[in-house]
């Protein structure tokens, strides 16, 4: 790691401050991924604003009957919350099968939506990367990518975002809110706060220097079942081959771009009344594999259809 | 800089290097060095120590940010001469082997305990609105974040049970 | 020499008066370990303040450095020093032994600007804190001239060549056998580079006393890593104390020392002051041994009835250019089935990686990847039992070199795992039973594991107040050696297993070869057993020689050891009594074992069998372990519990072999994609359901005096075999290309139409 200063602000607005006055600071949540970066030399904050302990980890009812989650509850804390158990199971399940009890424990809500790629590449300093050294390259396009993206990749990446998290709540329309580093709040879906690769892999997210998240707010439920499935080599600690999270007829994927995917063709089949095979079909007919990860486009296909079949059947987790 | 945090039950009263995570403070400062380097990076658990008494891997987490934190580490969990309960089990069970996950396998097991009693769930939960069995499954689950290669893995599943007692 | 007839008359140990041979006793040094207070090497406590190194690993194959900017490290705080090849401290050659009786040649580190390959250590830094020594080895920075490098093995295959000094061994005449066989396999497997992931990184403390270097490390042989880096300093090999007493997990990768060990010790005395180094993760897995990816094509002939009439195993495998290394995959296949024509041998690509090298069963564990699914595929074809077909091709002696088998209890081991498992459950038609979202399916395979036993020695020491200590240059890698040496040596002197101590891992101790290839707890045992009968002898002529001894003027020969007396009939006296008053200082004794004369007139192994339930996923693919059970046979067992510790850990080890572990090489850049423990995946507790084993009674004698055969890598062989096999029976899928993840099993769902 390279030396770096560190302060922890005792409310939102000094936070705010010391952003502002640091453009090159980074908000430090759980750190069970900045500080993974920071010790494979791939990010190098010269300041730390620790925002962990912010009064930004309650978890409350909204009046149109969802839920608004500071963005600093533990991961553990918001599976483990009775009224995401019951009203979000899919959310639940998705936070558990992520990273380790321990990870969990630590990891935040905000911090889990901003974590970035765990492509082997990326975190290979030795090997070209876009998104960690804009204009190198993409080692894994010509590489070794059975674990790289589907869908929405370009020339310049091809790595997938490891959130399970997100995924959930990209299905279940969540929101987030932030405070801009000007002091304003704004509001912004999960499913459209992570961008593209494009030309500009390393620009991650459609937060602009020195916001915070605040909170993530779920609107209530839809009908039908939820149903969270995640595919991957090991039964635990294991980050995804795909996922999926299946609300009622949404379906949002995992391990399958740069963001939480939205199978919005999948979605307008089903509601236009196509069956399920042919639904899911129209949206793994826009996938782009690379090579090794051709298989992802069956495997997903298979996991929703499964999926699709239960939860538009009104089973729940 | 400066941080002050109690660490099995002593208090602490650290100045260190910003860069200086709890694991290398825990090992190389306080002199603690129950607490394992194996992966330095989230990936084995053999860091694995409680903070507040919520188990977190130590190399993930820089001193500064636990000011004012309790930290119980492999070495605070014995009463003087008399080993805690999950770690006569492990001795026991034979449920280590090189010993060098061990240490962060209790303290995960201890604290995993405490998860399933205030009821939070896990990927092996099956009813996420009903009350939690500490089934064998569950133990399991919740136990790999703690990575074993001499692959104890059963006899630490036995320790586990020895002192959670059956399912209820 | 010895003859093995020595070793069959009744000893102490073998007639177990006190009953503490095969008990299920504690873990010697198990409360230091779940108390977290046994020192790993770099937590030993030097005499003075440590400095921190960190080695910086090259990032091409294959080359030459032309530079490297150390001015951004050298200027960072509490930098101690930086190294690379201009100004590292000279060392001995590569491979070069100045001391005539060496076991282990030089072993230096940035000899030259040459890289040979990706992960070789170019740089060094040590600093006053751990972070200053990580942040300033981030700032060297390094131009190349890369060369074209061999590290696409798949793609390498025509380069193989004959292993020097390793012929292909034909016995009859496999082509005419194969022909004429009214039922033949012929099949390809592989198995890819795997990593021995040990818990705990490569790590060294080291200091000096004048000029002597005292180095705490971790590694699995003692003389070895003693007298690697005596050759590699030049010199005397009396002028390093090497200590290793806990070792975080070793299988066979740390049975060579790496540069930690070398720079540790060069920095401390270039700083005159202790220095502590250890390996990154990323090191461990760039820079350290790694098991070979293999190659295997089995032809099996067999006749209506099953039995085999040609038999043939050619395993292509790899290892470093400059580091010879061979992964025997068909060495264990010679001595299981019977044939009259068979054909085995090896070939190996030099490439320009890291050292191939032994882990955990090296060549079984591989091998029996593809020889045990081979067997299942012709008791298919035959529409036989998978161990029916085992038992009709069981042989009466060694099938090759005609030896008998010293003893031999396959047949029974398989068995007995049939009936405990409820192998009579299985459906022979593969995909027809289901559980839910999961086919569910059993499998078996056979283990074999050669036995050994090495020259090693041992001392006791018993003071005036009847401590027992016994001391031997071995190591304890999580194999229970601390265990089974303090149980031997007790019932061996006929003393309460509390009133023995042991100590291992140092080199100033009467030398052992160290724990690997299965022969640790045989060697170091008898070692520690002879030793033991050393002092027995000691003692006796001791009191009877002695006369205010109530065994004065007896027959030395006749008395006995129990309950820490010394007696014959109703005169005795402690032995406490009898040191303290003839011998206060204490009395210590050395003894050693050596291979008898006529061990290798037999042929000799430890034998399994594998049983596995697994479940497919229908609909990803994925396959999960429901149940599995392995009964071994390995000779008389020392410690039940710790044995089966070692046995069932190393079926897990298959369990990773079958499923996840694998490391493949980038051929752009011949490094490892996996560099960390997120990529390269080995089991985690929810893998692992329902896994036990048993162990069927035996004695070996002609093994060892006691009788024993290692279990450290018995448990490996067989395993992932037997749960390809499983999967095979689960949803008629056939993989023959390990490890069996999902995308390639639901690549074979979808051609099944499933």
């Amino acid at each position: 790691m390279k030396p770096f200063t560190y302060e922890r602000p005792k409310d939102i607005a000094s936070a705010i401050k010391a952003m502002r006055a640091n453009p090159a600071a980074k908000f430090l949540a759980g750190g069970t991924n900045l500080l993974d970066l920071m010790k494979s030399e791939i990010e190098h904050p010269p300041h730390l604003v620790d925002i962990g302990r912010l009064p930004l980890a309650a978890i409350e009812n909204t009046r149109d009957g969802g839920l608004r989650i500071g963005a600093m509850t533990t991961n553990t804390q918001v599976a483990s919350d009775a009224r995401v158990r019951s009203l979000y199971p899919v959310l639940a399940q998705a936070i558990v099968s992520g990273g380790s009890a321990q990870l969990r424990n630590k990891a935040t809500t905000g911090g889990n939506l901003m974590q970035r790629t765990r492509c082997a590449y990326f975190y290979d300093t030795a090997k070209p990367c876009n998104k960690r050294l804009p204009g190198s390259g993409c080692a894994a396009l010509g590489g070794l990518n059975r674990n790289s993206a589907i869908f929405g990749t370009s020339d310049a990446c091809i790595a997938t975002n490891p959130s399970d998290m997100a995924v959930a709540l990209a299905a279940l329309d969540a929101r987030i809110e932030t405070l801009t580093a000007e002091g304003a709040t704004r509001s912004l879906a999960v499913a459209d706060m992570h961008r593209l690769p494009g030309d500009t892999p390393e620009i991650e997210t459609e937060l602009k220097s020195g916001e915070l998240i605040t909170s993530v707010i779920i609107p209530p439920a839809p009908p039908g079942g939820q149903i969270y499935r995640k595919v991957r080599d090991r039964a635990s600690y294991a980050g995804a081959l795909v996922s999926v999270a299946a609300v009622g007829g949404r379906v949002a994927w995992g391990g399958v771009a740069l963001k939480p995917w939205r199978a919005e063709k999948t979605e307008a089949a089903l509601v236009a009344g196509i069956e399920i095979p042919e639904a899911v079909g129209a949206e793994l007919a826009t996938a782009e594999p690379r090579g090794a990860n051709s298989f992802k486009i069956t495997l997903i296909g298979r996991l929703t259809a499964a999926a699709l079949g239960e939860t538009l059947a009104g089973r729940r987790a | 800089m400066h941080t002050n945090l109690t660490v099995n039950g002593k208090g602490q009263a650290l100045d260190h290097d910003t860069r200086t995570t709890l694991l290398d403070a825990l090992r190389e400062t306080l002199n603690l060095k129950g607490t394992k380097k194996g992966c330095d990076h989230g990936q084995c658990g053999a860091c694995t120590v409680l903070v507040n008494g919520v188990r977190i891997n130590a190399c993930l987490s820089l001193v500064a940010m636990h000011d004012g934190d309790e930290v119980v580490t492999i070495e605070g969990l014995a009463s003087g001469d008399v080993l805690h309960p999950m770690q006569q089990a492990f001795l026991t069970q034979d449920a280590l082997q090189c010993g060098y996950c061990t240490p962060g396998q209790i303290c995960s097991a201890v604290a995993m305990l405490k998860e399933v009693a205030e009821g939070q769930p896990s990927q092996a939960t099956h009813d996420l609105v009903g009350r939690i069995s500490l089934t064998d499954e569950e133990i399991r689950e919740r136990m790999s974040g703690n990575i074993c290669r001499c692959s104890a893995y059963p006899q630490i599943l036995a320790a586990i049970r020895s002192v959670a007692g059956d399912v209820v | 020499m010895s003859s093995v007839k020595d070793w069959a008359v009744p000893n102490p140990v073998s007639e177990n008066r006190s009953g503490i041979i095969g008990k299920s006793v504690d873990r010697y040094e198990g409360r230091l370990k779940v108390t977290g207070t046994a020192p790993y090497a770099y937590e030993v406590e030097p005499p003075s303040t440590p400095v921190y190194g960190q080695a910086v690993s090259a990032t091409i194959a294959r080359g030459r450095i032309l530079g490297i900017d150390t001015s951004a490290a050298l200027a960072s705080p509490g930098v101690k020093l930086v190294w690379t090849s201009e100004n590292v401290p000279k060392q001995a050659a590569r491979g070069e032994r100045a001391n005539p009786r060496s076991q282990r040649a030089s072993n230096p580190t940035m000899g030259s600007d040459a890289v040979e390959f990706y992960g070789q250590t170019i740089a060094f830094v040590a600093a006053d804190t751990l972070e200053n020594a990580k942040a300033a080895a981030a700032l060297i920075n390094v131009t190349y001239d890369a060369q074209p490098a061999t590290v696409d093995f798949l793609a390498s295959l025509d380069q193989a060549e004959m292993p020097p000094g390793e012929d292909d061994t034909e016995i009859g005449d496999f082509s005419t056998g194969y022909r004429e066989s009214s039922v033949k396999l012929d099949e390809t497997y592989f198995s890819p580079i795997a990593n021995h992931t040990q818990m705990e990184p490569c790590a060294t403390t080291a200091w000096w006393d004048g000029d002597k270097v005292t180095v705490h490390t971790s590694i699995q042989m003692v003389k070895g890593g003693q007298h690697a880096l005596a050759e590699t300093l030049a010199i005397p090999s009396d002028k390093v104390h090497l200590i290793t007493r806990y070792i975080g997990g070793g299988f066979g990768g740390k049975g060579q020392s790496y540069d930690d060990l070398t720079l540790a010790a060069l920095a401390a005395r270039e700083l005159n002051q202790p220095v502590k180094v250890a390996y990154t993760r990323q090191q461990m897995f760039q820079a350290t041994i790694h098991r070979p990816a293999v190659q295997m094509r089995v032809r099996l002939g067999a006749e209506a009835d099953g039995r085999l009439n040609a038999f043939s195993i050619e395993a292509i495998t790899h290892c470093a250019r400059n580091v010879p290394f061979t992964e025997h995959a068909a060495n264990f296949s010679r001595s299981l089935y019977a044939s009259p024509n068979r054909l085995t041998g090896h070939r190996l690509v030099r490439m320009d990686l890291p050292g191939a090298g032994p882990m955990r069963a090296p060549g079984e564990a591989t091998g029996m990847l593809s020889l045990e699914c081979a067997m299942d595929e012709l008791a298919e074809k035959l529409g036989l039992d998978p161990i029916e077909l085992r038992i009709r091709n069981e042989p009466t002696v060694d099938p090759e070199t005609g030896k008998p088998f010293s003893v031999r209890q396959l047949v029974s081991c398989m068995r007995e795992g049939a009936q405990r498992f409820g192998w009579e459950r299985r459906n022979p038609l593969p995909g027809k039973v289901q559980d839910g979202r999961w086919l569910v399916g059993m499998g078996m395979a056979a283990g074999i594991r050669g036995n050994f036993l090495l020259p090693a020695k041992a001392g006791i020491r018993i003071t005036a107040d009847g401590t027992v200590t016994l001391s031997q240059g071995m190591t304890d890698i999580g194999t229970g050696t601390y265990t089974i040496l303090a149980q031997i040596t007790a019932e061996t002197l006929g003393v309460p297993l509390d009133q023995v101590r042991v100590e291992l891992g140092d080199s100033d101790m009467p030398p052992a070869p160290g724990s690997g290839g299965q022969f640790g707890a045989a060697t170091a045992g008898s070692a520690a057993f002879e030793t033991g009968m050393v002092m027995r002898r000691t003692l006796a002529e001791m009191a009877t020689g002695d006369p205010n001894s109530p065994l004065f003027g007896v027959d030395p020969t006749l008395v006995t050891f129990a309950n820490g007396n010394i007696a014959l009939e109703n005169r005795s006296e402690s032995l406490s009594t009898l040191i303290e008053r003839v011998q206060p200082e204490g009395v210590y004794v050395e003894g050693s074992i050596s291979p008898a004369a006529d061990a290798r007139d037999w042929s000799q192994h430890t034998y399994g069998a594998q049983f596995a339930e697994v479940g497919v996923d229908v609909v990803t693919g994925e396959v999960r372990l429901r149940r599995m059970f392995g009964v071994f046979a390995a000779g008389r067992i020392l410690n039940a519990k710790t044995a089966k510790s070692q046995i069932t850990g190393g079926m897990i080890w298959g369990i990773g072999t079958a499923l996840t572990e694998t490391n493949p090489i980038d051929p752009r850049y011949g490094s490892f994609l996996n560099q960390d423990m997120a990529g390269y995946l080995v089991p985690s507790h929810a893998d692992i359901v329902n896994v036990d084993s048993m162990f069927l009674d035996e004695v070996d004698d002609k093994a060892n005096p006691l009788g024993i055969k290692g279990v450290g890598e018995l448990g490996i062989c067989g395993t992932g075999a037997a749960i390809a096999n499983a999967i095979y029976n689960a949803c008629g899928v056939r993989l023959r290309d390990y490890p069996m993840t999902p995308d390639k099993v639901l690549k074979g769902l979808i051609a099944k139409g499933l």
